[in-house]
This record gives C-alpha cells, structure tokens and sequence, in this order.
C-alpha cells in the first residue's frame, strides 16, 4: 500500500509566491501580511480593481482563512486573483462536497463556512448542500459564476437560474448586478448568514461583473433596513417562564441545536443545576448539555429514549430552548405532551406556535434567554418559590433504569454494529468530534457514543442528507486541524461523497472514517422489516455478497489507508491502529450484520405514547404513575 | 375561513415580487389577488395581498414573510377602518338597441366609457369588490366580451401611516 505525502504545500507555495512577486502593489501584501488578529472591519481606501479581485479582497477582509470549491468558465475570473490570496482554497471532487465541507467547518468551529462553484452545474450541485445547510440553520455563504449579464434569460451555456432555484432553501440570495457592489453584497451575505437564526446565503455574480473594473474600498456600509433580529427577550415573558418554572411539578427542559449555535451551553448547565429540572437534547442539540450528567434523559423523538421520549409526553411543563418542535421529535402532534404548558424561546419568531401551541412565547437569542431566566428563576427561589421534584425525578429514574439505551448482540453471530460504534466513542474519547451521515448508523452514534462537549457531534438532522459525513468531516478536519474527527458513516452514505477522501489526501486532512458497512440501505431495511413484510425492495447494496466496491482498496486508490474489520475482537484493535495514523485519511469497513435495528422507536405518524422499546415490547408504563 | 387584506412594504428591488408571492405557494396559501406599486419613497413598494384563510395560519404566514430580507413591514388591514378599492376594465356588448340601457348602468355606478366601438363600450369602474361585482352582474345581461380586473389597493383611514417609522426612513 502506498501512503501519499500531504500536499499541504502546494498551498504553501502560492503563497510564498504571492510574497515574493515584486509586482504586487503596497496595499495588497499589506492586506495579506496582516495579522489575523486584525478586525474584520480592515479600512481600505478605494483602490482600482477587478470585480474578481474585489470579491477576493471581501473574502480577505471578512477574515475567511478557507473555502471549498470547484473552478469553471463562469466562476473563472475570480479564481485568478484567488491564486495569490492568503485564502486558502480547497479543490474538492464534486460540488456537493463543497458544501457540506462549509457546513462541517461552520458547525465545528461556529464561523461562516464558504463554498464556490461555478455557473449551473456548478451551482445545481450545491443545492443539497444548501438545502441541507437551511434545514439546520448553518451559517453558510455559497458563491456562484453566473453565465454574463447579456446571457442572462437565454438559456446560455452552463446557465441555470439558481437565485430561484435557491429562493426556497437560502436565508437569502443575491444575483450581483455591478462590480461595486460586491463588497457590500458580500458583508451582508455574512452578517445575514451568521447572525440571528443562521443559514446559507447564496451570491450569485455573472462572469462579466467579475470582470468589470471597480474600487474597492472597506469596509462598505450595510444596507438591510428589513432585517432586526430579536436578540433581547421580553422581560415580562422571562419573568412569567420563571414563575412557571417554579411551580411546575413535571418539566422538562427541551434544548435543540439553538442553544450550540448561540454558544449558550454555560448557561443551560447552571439553569438545569439551578432549577434540577430534567433535561432532554435533540439530534441537533447533542453535546449542549453532557450525556453523563445525571440530569440528562437523552434524546427525545423517533429513537429517543424511552425516559426522554415519556418525559416530554407526560410534563406538565416544557421549556423548548432553540428547537422547534419537529415532527421527529413529537411524533402524532395532536397526542404529544398533552398536559403540557410550553414556554417556547426561539430567535426565531415564526418557530414559535408553527407545530405547537405557546403558553409563553419567547423571542430572543438563546443566550441571551438562558442567562435571564436564570436570574429570573434565582428570584423566584429566593422568593420561596419553588416545588419538589422528587416524585418526577423518581419515575423517571424508573423509566432510565428499567429502559436503558441497549441491543442484542446478533444472533447469527455477526459483528454488531452498536458494538463497533460504542467501542469508537469509548476508545477516541469526549474530545473528538463525530461526524455521521444519515441511516441506522446516525442514530446509533447518536445513541451510544457520550457527547461531553458542545460541537463534538455534526450530522444532517433536518433534511436527512445521505453523503453528508465524509465532505462535512473534511470541512470540520479543515476548521479543527487538532482535534481528532472521525466519520462514522453508512456503506450507503459513503458510496455517495467518498470521493472527497482523494481532496483529504491530497491536501493534508487526515480524517478518519468508520463505514458501518451492513451491505445495506440500512434504515430503509428496516422500514422494510417492520411495516413492508420484509419485502427487502432495493435495499441490498452488495458491498457484502460482491465486496463491490472494496472499501479498503478504494480507500487506498484514494490515497487513504484501508483497514478491516469483521470480528468483535478485532474492534478495538482496529481502532487503535487508525489513532495510530496522522499523516493520511484512514477508512475503517466494518463488516457488520444486516439484521440489527434502532430502537427505541417511535413509528413515523404515530403517537409517542406507541413508543416501541425494541420489536413487539411496549414499555410497561402505568398511567398511574403519573 | 377569512379574507384577510395585508400591506406588505417592501425594498423595491428585482426579485421581491417573487419571494413574497412564493413563499405564499410554497407554505400552502392561495393569493387571491395582489397589487404592486411604488409608494411616495421610491425605495419602497408596497403589495396588497388578499388572502383567504384562518387566522392561525395566517399568523405563521405573516411571520415568515416577515422573515424574508427584503420585507420592511406587514401590516393587516381591518375592513372597518380602512378604504379598499379595486379597478375593473369591462368591454360590454353595446349595439345601437342596448347603448342606452348600459349607459344607463354606468351612471348608475358611477362608472365611466372609456372607448367606443360601434357594437361595444369601453367601461372604467374602481369601487369595492362588492360594488364592482354588482356592476358585472348587471353588465352581464348586455353579454361582456372581456374583462380586466386590478388587485385591490387599500389604505388605513385617518391620519396614521404605516410607511413612517425609522426603519423605512433608512431604505
């Protein structure tokens, strides 16, 4: 096997290049030997330029270090002055890659990631990405080449009108008519992208607008009179949420993916210790609030936990914190939580009330709500407000003892997959990231491995985006070069996006990805088995019965080492010797059984009370214990 | 179910237009009719947008509209304190036997003939939905080659403007 030497250093090279080319005028290497401390408002007086060349100095002024794309005719212009720049440019394999590895970066380090593509294909094939990245309210700015302004309507090579094709799915778009503004569009593609409730914005810029002659001057003024984000909550509404709080004698603390994205976890782990209400984390949300805290039931929803899952269906309180009440989560929306009051805080206002009734209504940054409520609830107590929630604490103690996340091992003596993916979590430990596609697999590293930390575990929770893990691992390698990041992803998922293990390996992003390999589409499999009679309708992949493809030697033809493994007493062995590899991305196929199945599970459409605990078993759960 | 009458300000910019009328299919509503047109900033236009539905929905629909960049304002406009109007366009049959009689109901609406064919007229009506539709069926009966019909436009009675207010100043 051959082990490929990083080529980090053809990014090193340009820009020792850029730095030595005598050509350059003052201003320019100024900008690029600035410190990265500067702000982001960097003054620039106007200086002439090509709108290419304005687009690369908005992405240097805006302090972007990375992007993920892919040159074509369109998109052309930019990348000459991109070449000398002092941001790094990531060429991925296909353009889908580029987004999720925006995503990845985003969601791992909290900046805004930055994908570029070209006019129409280019640009189509970021729309999963973008979807994907809307769903989950990632900070994303998407950057496309779009056909010359006079081509625009007539069906010209490589045009596709993606301002609309994104209108649905991008917190907003820009299609650029002139050169002067691309400094602008850009600070305000941005600001819109990451502040408020973030998401991907998409700027659309024709050839000819990249080519045209310009100044650039920074930092531009923003021009959004209809965008306010609410930061601040109603201090009536706070108040009244403590009030509730310190009355109810059932609640839960609700946390999805808000909390992360407005670095708010502090301040949840002092309001639950403060309060000792029970805490439930979505799939979103996953690391907000330690999964080893005694105060912690889980996830709640599809394959929740049973505590979880009971905790939020019997509250008579529910204090949702920057989730939104998805269909994943209350199962039939009519029968969840039917004795519940909802205090509901989102930045969000048109979240709050979509699915649910409000009982208190709370817009404002997560943040900023927790930190309120936790001086609200702190004058409550030294009121003498407050209830014992000790009965609730001891049934749903006997809820976590009596159904504690679990499974079989096989009994056609196969490897498990839960096993593998508890082990992973085990041996690598709280302080690396895990990134997962979309599957049994996603589910299972949701459930068995102990999220600690806040930004440890990414996935595609809204769209359901198979193909997101590899490039998203990338994006998070490239944000967190120091952090270990493992994929653990489906043979399914991995058959989508792995080409980007090629980008990994040429460009110095030694990421890890575990294939829990069941030969496959595993979920689906399981739909089959539960509610399609076991009709199993192309869902066989044959990446068992052919080893079509091989994993390990596609991993090695994409310059990554292959490992296998196929046995229980293989696993940690296996593990270990691909912690052991720094230098290289490494792919793990385990060869696991095809029979094992997510549960607990609440089937889609149904109530949450027809929680399943595993096939055929209701938790017995006496109403009167509530 | 409603109608309800919105006024959305929004920054006159190529697009809008689109965003503010998709996101009314795309969340499930059904427009039934819309206006646009520049107001005394020519920076801002505003849509008039009536919609038939329940308030809850409506509530979500207004919320998301308001998310959308390029929405300053929404504002829902009550019938009862409000002056709403539409503009109807109607080519009624009118030979030299009917011509009196449909003048006739012009006058009676206090509508106008804008063009004269020998076997048609041209009628210009603005009035509430009602009273146009009252107009039309009684044009009906003269037999109507073609009709055209603007959105409504409305505006709150008394001094108070929605298009005041900082946030409008800065567009």
């Amino acid at each position: 096997m051959t082990r490929p030497t990083p080529e980090t250093l053809a990014h090193t090279a340009r820009r020792a290049r850029a730095a030595a080319d005598p050509t350059l005028d003052v201003d320019q290497a100024a900008t690029r030997t600035a410190t990265p401390a500067a702000p982001a408002v960097r003054p620039a007086a106007a200086t002439p330029i090509s709108g290419a060349s304005s687009l690369v100095r908005s992405l240097e002024a805006l302090e972007v270090d990375v992007v993920f794309g892919i040159p074509g005719g369109a998109i052309l212009p930019a990348y000459d002055p991109l070449y000398d720049s002092t941001v790094r440019h990531i060429l991925v394999r296909h353009e889908q890659g580029a987004g999720h590895a925006a995503t990845g970066y985003a969601q791992a380090t909290g900046k805004v990631g930055v994908c570029i593509a070209t006019s129409g294909p280019g640009a189509t094939n970021l729309v999963t990405p973008i979807a994907d990245a809307y769903m989950d309210s990632v900070a994303m700015v998407a950057i496309t080449g779009q056909v010359a302004s006079p081509l625009i309507g007539t069906d010209g090579f490589q045009e596709a009108d993606i301002q609309g094709i994104t209108l649905p799915i991008t917190k907003h778009n820009f299609l650029v008519q002139n050169a002067e503004e691309i400094p602008r569009v850009l600070a305000e593609a941005f600001h819109l992208a990451s502040s408020g409730r973030p998401g991907p914005v998409l700027v659309d810029i024709p050839k000819d607008v990249l080519q045209a002659s310009t100044t650039f001057s920074w930092p531009p003024t923003l021009d959004l009179p209809g965008y306010r984000p609410t930061l601040h909550p109603h201090g009536k509404q706070i108040r009244e949420a403590a009030r509730l709080m310190a009355a109810a004698r059932r609640p839960v603390l609700y946390v999805g993916g808000g909390v992360l994205k407005a670095g708010a976890t502090d301040g949840l782990r002092r309001l639950a210790e403060l309060t000792g209400i029970p805490v439930v984390t979505t799939l979103m949300a996953l690391g907000a609030f330690p999964d080893s805290h005694q105060q912690h039931l889980g996830m709640p929803g599809m394959h929740g936990t049973v505590a979880a899952v009971y905790g939020l269906q019997k509250a008579d309180l529910i204090v949702a914190l920057g989730a939104r009440f998805d269909d994943r989560v209350t199962g039939k929306l009519d029968s969840f939580a039917p004795d519940a009051a909802v205090v509901h805080a989102d930045i969000d206002p048109a979240e709050i009330g979509k699915n649910r009734h409000v009982d208190v209504p709370i817009v404002g940054d997560a943040k900023h709500v927790i930190d309120e409520l936790v001086a609200a609830v702190t004058a409550e107590r030294s009121a003498g407000r407050t209830t014992d929630l000790g009965d609730w604490w001891t049934q749903l103690d006997d809820l976590r003892n009596r159904y504690p996340l679990g499974y079989d091992e096989p009994v056609d003596g196969t490897l498990s997959p839960q096993y593998v993916i508890k082990r992973l979590g085990e041996i690598v430990g709280p302080d690396a990231i895990f990134v997962a596609g979309v599957g049994q697999h996603q589910m299972w590293a949701s459930q068995f491995i102990s999220y600690e930390k806040p930004y440890t575990w990414l996935n595609s929770g809204g769209l359901g985006t198979m193909g997101y893990a590899v490039p998203a691992a990338m994006g998070a390698k490239v944000g967190k070069p120091d952090t270990v990041v493992w994929a653990v992803d489906g043979d399914g998922c991995f058959q989508m996006t792995n080409q980007e293990l090629a980008t990994c390996a040429l460009e110095g992003i030694p990421v890890k990805i575990a294939v829990i390999n069941n030969g496959n589409l595993g979920m689906v499999r399981q739909w089959q088995t539960l509610f399609y009679n076991e009709r199993y309708s192309n869902t066989e992949l044959g990446t068992h019965k052919h080893r079509i493809p091989d994993f390990v030697k596609l991993a090695e033809a994409l310059g990554c080492v292959g490992l296998r493994c196929e046995s229980a007493d293989d696993v940690d062995k296996t593990i270990a010797a691909a912690m052991e590899i720094n230098d290289a991305p490494v792919v793990i196929d385990f060869v696991v059984g095809k029979d094992a199945m997510v549960w607990p599970m609440v089937a889609a459409g149904t109530s949450n009370d027809e929680i399943m605990f595993a096939r055929g078993v209701r938790p017995a759960f006496d109403e009167d214990d509530i | 179910m409603t109608m309800h009458t919105l006024s959305v300000l929004v920054e006159n910019k190529p697009g809008v237009l689109a965003r503010v009328s998709g996101l009314f299919s795309r969340r499930g509503f059904n427009i039934d009719s819309l206006a646009v047109g520049e107001t005394e900033n020519p920076d801002v236009s505003r849509i008039t947008i009536v919609v038939n539905a329940e308030s809850s929905p409506l509530e979500q629909v207004t919320k998301q509209l308001n998310k959308l960049v390029n929405v300053l304002k929404i504002v829902e406009l009550d019938p009862q304190v409000s002056v709403a109007r539409e503009l109807l366009l109607v080519k009624v049959r009118a030979d030299r036997s009917a011509r009196s009689q449909v003048l006739e109901t012009v006058n009676l609406f206090r509508a106008r003939v804008v063009d004269v064919a020998p076997d048609t007229l041209t009628i210009e009506a603005t009035g509430t939905p009602d009273k146009l539709d009252a107009l039309l069926r009684d044009l009906e009966a003269f037999g109507i080659k073609e009709m055209v019909q603007s959105g409504l436009v409305a505006i709150g009675r008394g001094s108070r403007s929605i298009t005041a207010g900082p946030a409008l100043r800065a567009a």
